[in-house]
């Protein structure tokens, strides 16, 4: 995952918004995604390009057809690298409660 | 009935041969999954995917339809209750190309019957899966939430 490239693609609201459709109905079409979009055609590609190359979405071929896949991978690995360590306290906090309320000291 | 598809992309600083050991070895996947994968990966066979813990608890069945190792292994998946009714299983394909000195491993996952729980929890589950997979082979560690 190229981090920089991950982060400048969100760093849009139309690209963001490309990721939530896609995200309630995967694989789209050029055509389907413009449906949404007050945008040209055009604009939406370069969009597309800018996910495509973050590794946010991936494209497949089926027949004559270009689909478009959310791959939410890199924000997966986003989110593993940048936001869970910061959420450990609090994990841990809920853990210690849990084994409190249990009764249990042995984890 | 509606059939969803879905195509998980990852990146792994590793050679073919590991990230398809990764994929099948129930030593491995029990590290990075929570879950043992269980087959001799023939096309015909079985597989099962276990808890990796004293239950063996069977939580997901299928069938290898194709493998070309370390290239490509195709899969049927299917909950349990499920394992006779072929129409009921959906299917996962990976495959594995050499990109410079990484892999790019790609699943996907088709004939999912869009808007069941299946197909939320495969939706949830991949990329922490894939993710974990990753870390485990680059790092030595799984994400540490995983196994719960």
């Amino acid at each position: 995952m190229d981090a920089d490239r991950v982060f400048k693609a969100l760093a849009d609201a139309s690209r963001r918004r490309l990721i939530d459709i896609l995200n309630a109905h995967d694989g789209q079409t050029l055509s389907d995604l413009c449906v949404h979009h007050d945008m040209t055609r055009q604009a939406v590609t370069q969009h597309l390009n800018i996910l495509e190359a973050a590794g946010l979405v991936v494209t497949v071929w089926r027949g004559r057809e270009k689909l478009h896949f959310l791959n939410p991978v890199p924000l997966q690995e986003i989110y593993d690298r940048w936001i869970r360590k910061f959420e450990r306290s609090r994990l841990k906090a809920i853990h210690d409660l849990k084994r409190r309320l249990e009764g249990t000291h042995d984890g | 009935m509606a059939r969803s598809s879905f195509v998980y992309v990852i990146y792994i600083s590793a050679t073919s041969e590991r990230v398809w050991r990764a994929l099948l070895d129930g030593e491995f996947t029990r590290r990075y999954w929570g879950h043992d994968n269980v087959s001799d990966w023939q096309p015909g066979s079985t597989w099962e995917h276990r808890r990796a813990d004293n239950t063996h608890a069977v939580r997901l069945v299928g069938e290898v339809i194709e493998s070309n190792p370390p290239h490509r292994l195709v899969i049927t998946w299917a909950e349990p209750k499920d394992k006779v009714h072929r129409s009921r299983h959906s299917r996962v394909a990976f495959e594995i190309e050499p990109v410079g000195d990484m892999v790019r491993l790609t699943v996907t996952h088709d004939e999912l019957e869009a808007g069941s729980e299946m197909e939320q929890n495969i939706k949830n589950g991949w990329p922490r899966v894939l993710s974990s997979m990753k870390s485990l082979l680059e790092t030595g560690r799984p994400l540490e939430t995983w196994a719960s």
